[in-house]
């Protein structure tokens, strides 16, 4: 029975304490209040902004003449219309589980029915000599894109640190203002740990017709500056890059701080269960900051991608509510790289057997990959048609022959909709 | 200022003043009109902008792209061959200065 202290969540006496309002707090609170939950809800973000969306970030904010303003997560209207506490500027500093409290920056401590952890990520830090030089930037937030978009227009020499996704964007559209870009990974290709080695190999090849100094198996050993200003990047080989605006992209780790410190379980994030609950009952954690049972690996995973954040929330939100289940959302991604527009549906493994469907040459192709005789991911290159259909068909358990999958006459749209297949 | 209107199902309006250059998504998303969600942030990946265009501003849109085309087929409520259209892929200004839209009843 919940005493009065403690009232259940989903009774208009409950208190859901959301930390963070990035896409997966943001999202929780819709969809707790779109659930019918009638409680009260506060959510702390440390930002000093109103909640914003980061894709955009890395792509059309990068662009001259790009509308200042980033686009909202929620607009200020929405706090009102759902009678949300919304702190954004103050940081938790502290949770207290066994008072089920949090302690806030702004000198509050607030008791929890249910306390939720959306903390996101940090940028991974770079540790080489110079990493403190002027210039050097990484790419997580509002107040990150801001300093590089006004750097950007007046750099000749962009060195990115990092073939991921977030290094690869930005160092396309440095490129697209006019920037020499140099692109220093340490690995053997590009997103290596994202996408099948088929695929990495085309985007490879797509970056350096694009002008792109791609240069694979080279790490960043130290940079050097005058002034307090980078002049050049130093290669593991040697080699030295001029640059006036280094991006450091070197993937990101998950924030677990307060987590750690209200002594939860947590190993490459924070540890939760099936239903998103970490090891105590009463704190939910989700997005860039879980480590979750993905049933499509049979393993754990951490993603960080808008589907993951979205999708966990909505999945928490129904758990808060009192609904069962494992989450077991199909993963899906996309990034915009110049003329690229890659999108992912399901998680890519090495060792996947990959068929191509269409022709590169095309600059619009998707990539098959099987696991074990199963489909289990479609990598696409501008071909939207391809992902939307590769996401009805893995969502559904479905697969196909690999023969099916490249042969141009096979409409995978169509079979992807068709509502009773053959069984396969 | 561009002049949109977003319809809702219930009969609700939502009547928004916009700067040209404003994509139908952000107008919607920045004002917190309910029933857009833009989750890819306007990178026609998401479909989750669906708008449906009243008819008597078909004839001053802009072409349907390619990539819109085919994210407009995976749309959560159903296509319409002649409205639907992806909101962050419209935009306010030069020539369309007025906008009403209806807004689907599910976008995810
Ligand atoms: C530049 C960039 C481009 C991206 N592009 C894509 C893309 O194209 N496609 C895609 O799918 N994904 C993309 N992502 C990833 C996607 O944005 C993230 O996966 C998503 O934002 C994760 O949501 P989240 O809510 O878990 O974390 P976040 O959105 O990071 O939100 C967490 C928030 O919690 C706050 N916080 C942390 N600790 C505290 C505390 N103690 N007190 C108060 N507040 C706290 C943080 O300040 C932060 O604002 C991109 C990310 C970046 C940075
Ligand atoms: S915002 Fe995603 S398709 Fe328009």
């Amino acid at each position: 029975m919940p005493t009065p202290a403690h009232p259940a969540p989903g009774h208009p006496g409950g208190h859901v304490v959301v930390v963070g309002n990035g896409q997966a707090g943001m999202q929780l609170i819709d969809s707790l209040r779109a659930g019918g939950y009638a409680g009260a809800i506060t959510v702390f973000g440390e930002e000093p902004h109103a909640p914003y969306q980061r894709p955009p970030l890395s792509k059309d904010y990068l662009a001259a003449g790009a509308d200042p303003e980033p686009l909202p997560l929620r607009a200020a209207r929405f706090f009102l219309e759902h009678d949300v506490d919304a702190r954004h500027g103050v940081a938790v500093t502290a949770v207290d589980r066994h008072a089920r409290t949090v302690a806030a920056a702004d000198g509050t401590t607030l008791r929890y029915t249910t306390l939720v952890l959306a903390t996101g990520a940090r940028n991974r830090p770079l540790a080489v000599p110079g990493s403190g030089l002027a210039g050097i930037h990484g790419l997580r937030t509002l107040d990150d894109a801001e300093r590089v978009h006004a750097h950007l227009g007046r750099a000749a020499n962009v060195v990115v640190i990092g073939a991921g996704f977030i290094g690869l964007e930005f160092a396309a559209a440095a490129a697209a203002r006019g920037a020499n870009v140099t692109v220093l990974e340490y690995g053997p290709r590009p997103l290596g740990r994202a996408v099948s080695a088929t695929m990495s190999g085309h985007i490879a090849a797509a970056h350096v017709r694009d002008g792109i100094d791609l240069r694979l198996g080279d790490g960043i050993a130290a940079f050097v500056g005058t002034d307090g200003h980078v002049t050049a990047a130093v290669a593991g080989s040697g080699a030295e890059y001029p640059a006036d605006l280094v991006m450091v992209g070197v993937g990101v780790l998950p924030r677990t701080e307060l987590a750690l410190a209200a002594g939860l379980e947590v190993d490459n994030g924070i540890v939760v269960d099936g239903a998103l609950r970490t090891s105590d009952p009463n704190i939910f954690a989700l997005g860039d900051c879980a480590n979750f049972p993905q049933p499509r690996l049979g393993a754990r995973a951490r993603l960080e991608s808008v589907q993951n954040a979205t999708d966990q929330a909505r999945h928490a939100a129904a758990a808060i509510l009192g609904e069962t289940g494992e989450y077991d959302e199909l993963p899906w991604f996309w990034s915009h790289q110049g003329t690229l527009k890659l999108q992912i549906a399901g998680l890519s493994q090495p060792g996947d057997g990959t068929v191509l469907r269409g022709d590169p040459a095309t600059g619009k192709f998707s990539v098959f990959c099987f696991r074990d005789g199963r489909l289990a991911a479609v990598e696409s290159v501008n071909a939207p048609a391809d992902h939307m259909a590769a996401r009805r068909a893995l969502a559904a358990g479905r697969t196909l022959d690999p023969d099916q999958a490249a042969d141009p006459t096979f409409d995978f749209k169509a079979w992807s909709r068709d509502p009773a297949p053959a069984a396969v | 200022m561009s002049t949109i209107t977003f319809h809702h199902g219930d009969g609700a309006v939502d009547t928004l003043d916009v700067a040209p250059g404003t994509s139908v998504m952000r107008a919607a998303v920045s004002n917190g009109v309910r029933g857009i969600v833009g989750e890819c942030g306007g990178q026609a990946m998401c479909a989750t902008c669906h708008v449906y265009v009243r008819p008597g501003y078909l004839a001053v849109l802009p072409e349907i792209g390619d990539d819109e085309d085919e994210m407009l087929d995976c749309t959560a409520d159903p296509r319409d061959p002649r409205r639907s259209r992806l909101g962050c892929q419209v935009t306010l200004g030069e020539g369309l200065d007025t906008l009403e839209v209806d807004v689907p009843g599910s976008q995810v």
